[in-house]
């Protein structure tokens, strides 16, 4: 009798939460921000268990309106679209676009949206979703949210997330007129290295025009200046380590388009103007596979180095075939050939991909930040291309010192007579390693894809800086060029806050002339006999 | 009058017999239109596409007879994005093949380079670019926005739509975002913001790493003050600047970039994921919808054959160039440049997204101004506009050099006149 | 050779520059008057737009010769003569903004347009004597050779060479163009300097002041030229030779080969200097994309493809090269890379002595001996 009676009253709860529901849809389908903002805050009031997925489909444009009667559906998928009924979560059949108009979002509405959808994952089992959604109702803590909050924080068993929450808490407490509790707040708040942390306590030590405190209290302004003190120093630190961590990053690109040169150029002696084209190619191969491809753009990077080195590789092959081997030992010509070569290869790409930049995307898994703490956080891409960087280098390290074809390379770019009179068939060996030093070239191409523009004019921004880390590092000299590119990265965005990035690289470019002029042979001279031809 | 026609059409054929049999020289029977935009080197991507749209104008118009009975002729040629290269070529067309109007230049140098080759030899310039301001020849017409119709209603928004209190003026260290960062930092100081919440940020010209900018941007941002970003920032480093943002996690939502110079072209060339919910200010946006913009978007996927081509804001300053040319020939009955150009002042002609552009006494248009969101498509929501009309203002009133001098070519007769001390400066003729 | 007078043999000592001295008079002395002395509408008048191309022709054959002095003649192989080229351009470029005066924009009576707007109270102290003609003919020729001196100093002190010296010369005109393209430095950041009015007092773009610049440029050209190849004639060029072709051996002989790479490399830097200065008034523009380091590979692509070592090689280069350039831009734009492209390649290919080179092997008269084998 009385789980009946609950289940009616369940039952009946559950109904008037769906007339709650359908009744806060309808304000979606209108047209101003606003009153889809009241819509939208009115959907999540319901409490209703459907009321996160419409919100979430909302956020992701995937809530549409059928024109015809205004009625609010999910959807899913292109031309038809695969309805779903929000009020009871079942397929509703499918639609044709034309019929339905999309319910759309601008910032305001999206922030709003991601709150209100934090306040339902406040209760998630997976602590990770909880953390999030704390995050992101410290981005715009009102007193909803600290209700929400100060409702959750007792049944929180993470530490991690209850951490969080506490310092939401402890940021809304600074508001309040106990000055003890004050106190205890700046306390709690003291070593956490949040902007909202620091903005909020950096108030708390400020006068007015008229020299009046804003915070009252003599000793809730002394935790706070206390408090700030240790946080700038945290961030000073911070802020070297990001320093450092940009300049690894340049550096690693600088190497990356620099280490196929330092094979086509330092060990071959060819001067490849095209280089910077087959970086381009390397980068369009990139585009195309991800056309090939649609649905697995994660992948779609994975397959495009392979394919990349290969292109560009037998482009390179082709270029030696055909060009370069009729200009061994005038170097400055090839110089010249290969410069026409590379005007070519932009008007080919530009012939058949047009002008315009071709957009490749960033795959989930390359996207964002590694947030390690409150004022230092690293970005995925960089980080990956740090590491793909230090991948290409150790293996083209193993095939010049740890294979046949590296140690025949070795002895052709030494000694070509000799390597012939032992029975070398230089020329092959030539073509191979043109091909090599080209694919690593492409490859390089595929990381830049991740990080600039895919278009004609690619390879004419990096051809300078990678001749110029090749001639710092020393010619054909591996560790030269990674030791050259990095060195030069992290000089490069350790001046950059005190001059500005043009100033920087002026200074950069000064500072290499004059180490030539010391060095004339680079960090890492060749020694013997082969650095004299 | 299709009499008329026949025999222009024959006047037409016998044009084309005697230019294969004679030379080039006599072909006097078609209307020469010069195109100076460049199809290679770094400013080919944004060019490209305005030399297509001259050219689609050109058929479209040939289709319907010309004008004054004559065919019109396209003379491209290219310039390289070599900025003395501009002023040959520019010289080129004017001299050798004698055109009668040409439609070209994007970049400000360009158009500095360009301008005493047209005023020395009195051609006729449409720039369909939104550029500086600070200019107003009598050779030239300006169809793009001027700073007051792009950047100042942009910045109203965001003061008074998103109440934005702190600003970061980001651009590329070139005439451009100079005169409209020193624009906007007077208008923003005169609207009560202080120095302190303004940070302005010069970068060259492809910057590729924006990581100590962006981080930069990020700590300016968390003040606690709702920070925008105002971003004039030119082509290319736009996606590595965008890439970056989206990877520090700089969202839209907690720092919005409004941008002047990234418009459907450059986004159909980004990855737009990271880009959603960023603004753009223009005078048009495709996603406008209107009968007039709609079949210009359909002639247009017809004429390039391509159902993915996008188009933009200075593609719409060609067409309202060409049809206010074409129209100002019809009124002046010559192609003669000096009749052209007074013919021009006061001529309307409509504008693809609903309204009336007309060409004011100081050569530039009136324009509507729309802010659009970046949406996951590469299109734009409006999410903004101005209740009307907005007159292209050639000299700003913002800047201390500039808000004395009036341009008028009908009752001044100079593009460049001094209130105060009431003289006309800076003209290369008499 | 021993009937000769010095100057005779200086002048006539050789076909290709017979044929270039010829070539030379022959346009001072034709297109002035075609330009001159017929109306717009004869068929024998020869247009502004075209005079200013040969003109502008002339200033890079100019600066043809002078990279041909260093890579041809003393094997440095400079990828930063476009810098000294500029930097009498901006030289020339800074003169002819200071003489704009009053009618400028806003104007101003001594500040240029850019620095009213970017707010600049005064003139900064570099553009000082800018508004003197001497001086800035001085700087002209001052700038670009002290730079060309002081790095030239540092590099062949320590000996640093071949492609080493090549790719600090590039490094030397990108920091150039990236100092230059800052519109704190005072020099017009990208737009660089432009709307010139007058030189020396007389209206820039009057035909008499175009025919003078022209011939300006043919003499500039011609004394250049003959100022090279006196050089090249003399004990000292022989030297420099020598350099080219083993430089050690040269040292070890005894001589000071430091010291006359150097004053060669400053010498060319200076003619670099002046066809810089000659090219700004007839183009009206200068800006920091001259610095551009492909504009330095251009140019010695024009010596390459007119055939290094014989000074009328590079001459014949120049023009050529930029002719092709100019017609291909404006007859075939979608496709003038392929064709420029294909040229370097099959010039280099197939032509390692150019065009000069292959004229050479069809003539049969052979006055001279071979240029020996060029190496780098």
């Amino acid at each position: 009798m009385v789980s009946v009676l609950l289940l009616a009253f369940v039952v009946q709860a559950r109904a008037a939460q769906n007339d709650a529901l359908a009744q806060a849809l309808t304000g979606l389908t209108a047209e101003d921000f606003p009153t889809k903002t009241d819509a939208a805050t009115a959907v999540a009031a319901t409490r209703h268990p459907n009321a996160r997925a419409v919100l979430t489909a909302m956020l992701e444009g995937n809530l549409h309106f059928r024109t015809a009667d205004q009625r609010v559906f999910i959807v899913q998928g292109d031309d038809p679209l695969t309805l779903t009924d929000p009020l009871t979560m079942q397929a509703a059949g499918s639609g044709a676009t034309a019929d339905f108009t999309k319910i759309t979002t601008n910032n305001r509405l999206r922030k709003t949206l991601k709150g209100l959808i934090a306040g339902f994952d406040l209760s998630d089992p997976d602590a990770g979703v909880r953390l999030a959604a704390v995050n992101e109702m410290m981005r715009s803590l009102d007193e909803d949210s600290i209700v929400i909050l100060r409702a959750r924080v007792d049944d929180e068993k993470d530490d991690k997330v209850k951490d969080a929450i506490d310092t939401g808490l402890a940021l809304a407490d600074l508001d309040s007129d106990d000055a003890d509790t004050r106190l205890a707040a700046v306390e709690h708040l003291k070593g956490n290295l949040s902007p909202d942390v620091y903005n909020r306590l950096k108030r708390l030590t400020e006068r007015s025009d008229e020299g009046v405190h804003a915070e009252p209290d003599e000793r809730v302004r002394r935790g706070a200046t206390v408090a700030i003190a240790s946080i700038d120093n945290w961030r000073q630190i911070y802020g070297g380590v990001e320093t450092l961590f940009f300049g690894l990053s340049l550096g690693s690109v600088l190497v990356l388009a620099a280490i196929g040169l330092a094979i086509t150029f330092g060990v071959m002696g060819v001067i490849n103007m095209a280089h910077g084209e087959l970086m381009m190619l390397g980068a369009y191969t990139t585009y195309v596979v991800q056309l090939a491809m649609p649905n697995h753009i994660g992948a779609s990077i994975i397959v495009a180095v392979p394919l990349a080195f290969l292109v560009s590789g037998l482009v390179g092959v082709l270029i030696e075939r055909g060009v370069v081997r009729f200009l061994y030992g005038r170097p400055l010509e090839t110089l010249l050939a290969t410069f026409g070569i590379s005007l070519i290869l932009q008007q080919v790409v530009r012939d058949i991909f047009t002008a315009n930049n071709r957009p490749v995307e960033t795959p989930a898994w390359m996207a964002g930040s590694w947030q390690i703490n409150e004022a230092l956080s690293i970005t995925y891409n960089r980080l990956y291309v740090i590491l793909f960087m230090a991948v290409v280098f150790a293996i083209l390290l193993f095939v010049l010192k740890k294979t046949t074809l590296g140690l025949k390379v070795r002895a052709v770019s030494q000694n070509r007579a000799m390597a012939k009179a032992m029975g070398v068939r230089t020329e092959w060996v030539d073509a191979l390693t043109f091909g090599l030093g080209s694919g690593i070239a492409g490859v390089a191409g595929v990381a830049l894809s991740q990080l600039t523009n895919v278009g004609p004019n690619l390879g004419q921004q990096y051809i300078i800086d990678s001749f110029m880390v090749v001639v710092f590092g020393g010619v054909a000299n591996l560790w030269g060029t990674l030791i050259g590119g990095m060195s030069l990265g992290v000089v490069n965005k350790v001046l950059e806050p005190f001059a500005g990035a043009v100033l920087a690289k002026i200074l950069v470019l000064i500072a290499l002339i004059l180490f030539i002029q010391r060095r004339p042979r680079g960090l890492f001279p060749q020694k013997g006999r082969a650095a004299e031809a | 009058m299709n009499h008329q026609r026949k025999l222009s059409g024959l006047a037409t054929l016998a044009a084309a017999v005697s230019l294969i049999a004679v030379s080039a020289a006599n072909a006097a029977d078609t209307i020469k239109v010069g195109v100076l935009h460049s199809l290679s080197g770094t400013m080919a991507i944004s060019e490209t596409t305005l030399k297509d749209t001259v050219l689609m104008l050109i058929d479209e118009q040939n289709k319907k007879g010309g004008v004054l009975g004559k065919k019109l002729e396209a003379v491209v040629v290219d310039p390289a994005s070599n900025w003395p290269l501009f002023a040959e070529k520019a010289e080129q067309l004017l001299v050798k093949d004698k055109v009668s109007v040409v439609f070209g230049c994007w970049t400000s140098v360009s158009r500095k380079s360009v301008l005493p080759v047209f005023e020395k030899n009195n051609g006729l310039l449409f720039y369909p670019v939104q550029y500086e301001g600070e200019e107003s020849s009598k050779n030239v017409f300006y169809t793009g926005a001027a700073p007051n119709q792009q950047a100042i209603p942009a910045v109203d928004y965001l003061m008074k739509d998103i109440g934005v209190k702190r600003w970061v003026l980001a651009g590329t260290d070139y005439v451009y975002p100079r005169t409209t960062n020193k624009i906007l930092e007077a208008y923003l100081k005169a609207k009560g913001v202080k120095q302190e919440d303004i940070l302005i940020n010069y970068t060259p010209f492809g910057h590729s790493d924006w990581q100590s900018i962006v981080a930069d941007i990020k700590k300016f941002g968390s003040a606690g003050k709702k920070t925008a970003v105002v971003s004039t920032i030119n082509g290319d480093a736009n996606v590595p600047f965008y890439k970056e943002l989206g990877n520090q996690k700089i969202s839209a939502e907690d720092i919005p970039v409004v941008a002047f110079s990234v418009g459907e072209e450059e986004l159909s060339g980004i990855d737009t994921k990271p880009l959603v919910g960023h603004l753009a200010a223009w005078n048009y946006f495709e996603s406008i919808s209107n009968p007039a913009n709609s079949a210009f978007i359909k002639q247009w996927k017809a004429y390039t054959k391509n159902p993915k081509r996008v188009t933009n804001d200075p593609m719409e300053a060609h067409v309202i160039g060409f049809n206010m040319w074409v129209k100002a020939v019809e009124k002046a009955k010559t192609t003669d440049v000096s009749k052209v150009t007074d013919a021009m002042i006061g001529i309307e002609v409509p504008n693809l997204t609903g309204g009336t552009a007309k060409m004011l006494p100081n050569h530039h248009l009136t324009k509507p101004v729309f802010i659009g969101e970046i949406h996951g498509d590469g299109q734009f929501d409006v999410v903004w506009k101005t209740p009307g009309l907005v007159p292209g203002d050639a000299w700003s009133d913002f800047l201390p050099g500039s808000k004395d001098i009036e341009a008028d070519w009908v009752t001044l007769k100079c593009g460049n006149y001094n209130k105060v001390t009431k003289k006309c400066s800076g003209q290369n003729y008499e | 050779m021993t009937m000769r007078t010095p100057l005779m043999n200086l002048l006539l000592g050789e076909r290709g520059t017979q044929i270039f001295l010829a070539v030379l008079l022959v346009t001072a002395i034709v297109v002035p008057i075609l330009h001159l002395a017929f109306d717009a509408g004869s068929s024998l008048h020869l247009s502004s737009y075209t005079m200013t191309l040969i003109g502008k022709y002339m200033t890079y054959a100019l600066l043809a010769v002078a990279v041909d002095l260093v890579w041809g003649y003393c094997g440095i192989l400079s990828l930063g003569h476009a810098a000294f080229f500029a930097l009498g351009g901006y030289a020339m470029g800074m003169y002819l903004m200071r003489q704009i005066g009053p009618r400028g924009v806003y104007a101003d009576p001594v500040l240029p347009d850019f620095m009213v707007f970017l707010n600049w109270k005064e003139l900064p102290w570099f553009w000082y004597g800018f508004d003197m003609f001497w001086f800035a003919a001085l700087m002209v020729v001052l700038v670009p050779g002290l730079l060309a001196l002081v790095f030239g100093w540092l590099a062949f002190r320590s000996r640093v060479t071949g492609v080493y010296l090549s790719i600090i010369t590039q490094a030397l005109t990108y920091a150039l163009m990236l100092a230059f393209f800052r519109n704190d430095m005072g020099f017009g950041g990208n737009n660089g300097l432009t709307d010139f009015k007058d030189i020396l007092g007389f209206n820039i773009n009057a035909p008499g002041t175009r025919v003078a610049l022209f011939v300006a440029s043919a003499v500039a050209l011609g004394l250049g030229y003959f100022a090279c190849r006196y050089i090249t004639l003399s004990r000292a060029g022989r030297v420099v030779q020598a350099v080219r072709d083993a430089e050690s051996r040269t040292r070890f002989i005894g001589y000071r080969v430091e010291s006359y790479k150097l004053w060669i490399f400053a010498f060319s830097a200076v003619l670099a200097g002046i066809a810089g200065a000659l090219y700004v008034p007839q183009v009206g523009i200068i800006n920091p994309s001259e610095f551009q380091p492909i504009n330095s590979i251009e140019i010695v692509i024009w010596v390459a493809v007119g055939g290094r070592g014989t000074l009328y090689g590079a001459v014949a280069g120049a023009v050529l090269v930029n002719y092709a350039k100019s017609y291909f831009t404006a007859a075939v734009p979608e496709f003038w890379l392929y064709a420029l492209g294909a040229l370097f390649v099959l010039v280099t290919l197939f032509l390692p002595r150019g065009v000069v080179g292959l004229a050479d092997r069809f003539t049969p008269r052979r006055r001279e001996p071979e240029p020996e084998a060029v190496k780098a």
